[in-house]
């Protein structure tokens, strides 16, 4: 048998920008790496709102593509919430990642980027997790008086919101 | 009398009381308006004709695709990624398979790829189309819908006659096609681009220098270029604001890299621009397709991929320049046979968010000129 094509590596970003983190914030950055030609960084959640303004004002990164979560039930920190960052003058895009504790709040990114409004809104919405100074964060895509948080990973597919269903639409079970 | 029954007698000696004095009125737009595309609820502060602030409710299509992508294979997912966008399926395909491929670190061959970019050029040609079609029978031109229906059939044809559907294809697979194009594909695309531009230039009889279409269209729903920005914006509604960027360009996947095409921009951003920005990119789309048609390279058009795709540990972010903006995916891999989680960044759902700066201080009418110009697919908004 042929041997096995090696996989994509893990490899470690370098570059001025993480020099300069790195020397402001010390262990604050806990990882930038280069996966598949891409980069990401995963910052301490107490320095986030300081490198994501950081990021928009002085390194132009002015395009705020998608704000995001993933759950890990399995680990002390369970979630992680991913910043999608793209800048036009350099034409780069990066992730910036950061790890919280289910219940722990996060700074809004909504002075930084006007768009992050709606995206950190289907976040709450998907994962219960809650921007600190949000204009108006409720549900978005669930209805408003919806109990749970379907993306976490301890909701089933097939669950619902059974009270809901059967007060709203008048039916036993939506299944 | 208590204080509530109270309100309904109006008190006619005062004449200050009267409810003709109250400006501002709440109006409930949608979610069934034959204007919003599908199932959108927009909520209205008005004073009179004038819209003071504007609040967007969505959700109800919200099927869940997210979840049910971390339920199913990666390969079972696939076809369940063309129901979001359902006016432009091949492109939602493309974007998917190309973020799985990545995780595996595969790349299509040269072939595939072609096929590919002619599919999604027609794809983008058609989605164009719809939005036209419903755009200007939104204010109140209902031959260009005939029209764009009508020449839309052409591609759909050629849709079917590649893999057996019409609207939602599931033309492609991770690591290239599955199809052979059929005899007579490459005629066909020929055939079309040459059908095609004529009819783009009655579209543009139509309606480019129409006094109608021009005045309930110029300075309607202006987006500056650094609001744009600001809101995440991509796309045509982009590029009519001046800012020259598409992903084709900007960070060219597939064969883009080698195909000569332009980027056409507005200047004004507002909904006219919008119009010739769609208009000249549906002429792109030709030039691209009478390129790729001519170039496709005879091989395989599949890249070797295991039968059960189980990519290795990581997680991947990548995007393509869909009809309507930015499409990304962003796939974390557990290096099971399941994604572990599937995030999809849909534009129309960042775009719409646009609604309530480009409406304010506009009339009523203009919401719904302003709907139809922002090109959005509620499947894709709710996902």
């Amino acid at each position: 048998m042929p041997p096995k094509p090696e996989g994509p590596k893990l490899e470690p970003w370098e570059s001025e920008l993480i020099t300069d983190l790195k020397r402001l914030y010390g262990s604050g950055i806990i990882e930038a790496s280069r996966y598949l030609g891409q980069h990401y960084m995963v910052v301490d959640s107490s320095i986030l709102p300081e490198i994501l303004r950081r990021m928009r004002h002085d390194e132009l990164f002015d395009y705020c593509v998608d704000i995001t979560a993933v759950h890990y039930p399995k680990r002390d920190q369970q979630f992680d919430i991913i910043y999608v960052l793209y800048s036009f003058p350099h034409n780069q895009r990066i992730r910036v990642k950061t790890r919280i504790k289910d219940g722990e709040h996060v700074p809004s990114a909504f002075p930084i980027w006007p768009t992050a409004d709606w995206l950190e809104r289907e976040v709450f919405d998907m994962f219960g997790i809650v921007f600190d100074g949000h204009p108006g964060l409720k549900r978005i895509l669930l209805p408003e008086g919806w109990h749970g948080h379907p993306l976490r990973k301890d909701y089933d597919i097939l669950q619902q919101d059974k009270e809901w269903v059967q007060i709203n639409l008048g039916i036993e079970s939506g299944q | 009398m208590s204080d509530s029954t109270k309100l309904d007698y109006l008190d006619l000696e005062s004449k200050d009381k009267t409810f003709l004095d109250s400006t501002e009125l709440v109006l409930n737009m949608g979610p069934q308006h034959p204007s919003t595309h599908g199932v959108l609820r927009v909520i209205l502060k008005l004073d009179g004709e004038k819209v003071l602030g504007t609040e967007c409710v969505i959700g109800y299509l919200h099927r869940g695709v997210e979840k049910i992508g971390e339920n199913r294979t990666y390969a079972m997912f696939n076809p369940y990624v063309d129901r979001m966008d359902y006016v432009a399926a091949v492109s939602n395909g493309l974007g998917y398979c190309e973020t799985v491929e990545k995780l595996l670190n595969v790349e299509a061959p040269p072939r595939a790829q072609h096929i590919r970019v002619i599919m999604t050029e027609l794809c983008r040609i058609a989605s164009h189309q719809v939005w036209l079609g419903t755009h200007a029978l939104d204010i109140g031109a209902l031959t260009p819908l005939f029209y764009a229906f009508r020449d839309r059939e052409e591609i759909l044809k050629i849709f079917e006659k590649y893999c057996g559907a019409r609207l939602t294809t599931h033309a492609f697979r991770i690591g290239g096609c599955i199809y052979e194009t059929y005899d007579g594909f490459e005629q066909d695309v020929k055939k079309y681009c040459t059908f095609f531009l004529p009819k783009l230039d009655e579209y543009e009889e139509l309606l480019t220098t129409n006094r109608i279409w021009v005045t309930r269209t110029k300075n309607v729903g202006v987006l500056k270029p650094e609001d744009c920005i600001a809101l995440g914006v991509t796309g045509p509604v982009l590029r009519a604001s001046g800012v020259k960027w598409d992903l084709r360009k900007a960070q060219p996947y597939e064969c883009y890299k080698d195909l000569d095409f332009e980027i056409p921009t507005g200047l004004n951003g507002d909904t006219y621009d919008r119009y010739l920005v769609r208009i000249a990119e549906m002429r792109q789309s030709v030039r691209i397709l009478q390129q790729a048609v001519e170039r496709i390279p005879s091989g395989p058009i599949m890249a070797k991929v295991p039968k059960v795709i189980k990519p290795p540990v990581g997680e991947v972010y990548h995007s393509i320049e869909a009809p309507k903006g930015e499409l990304g995916y962003f796939i974390v891999s557990d290096g099971s046979t399941q994604p572990y989680r599937v995030r999809v960044r849909p534009p129309s759902f960042v775009n719409l968010q646009a609604l309530g700066t480009m409406v304010r201080g506009m009339l009523v009418a203009d919401v719904v000129a302003v709907i139809g110009t922002l090109d959005i697919v509620l499947g894709e908004v709710d996902r």
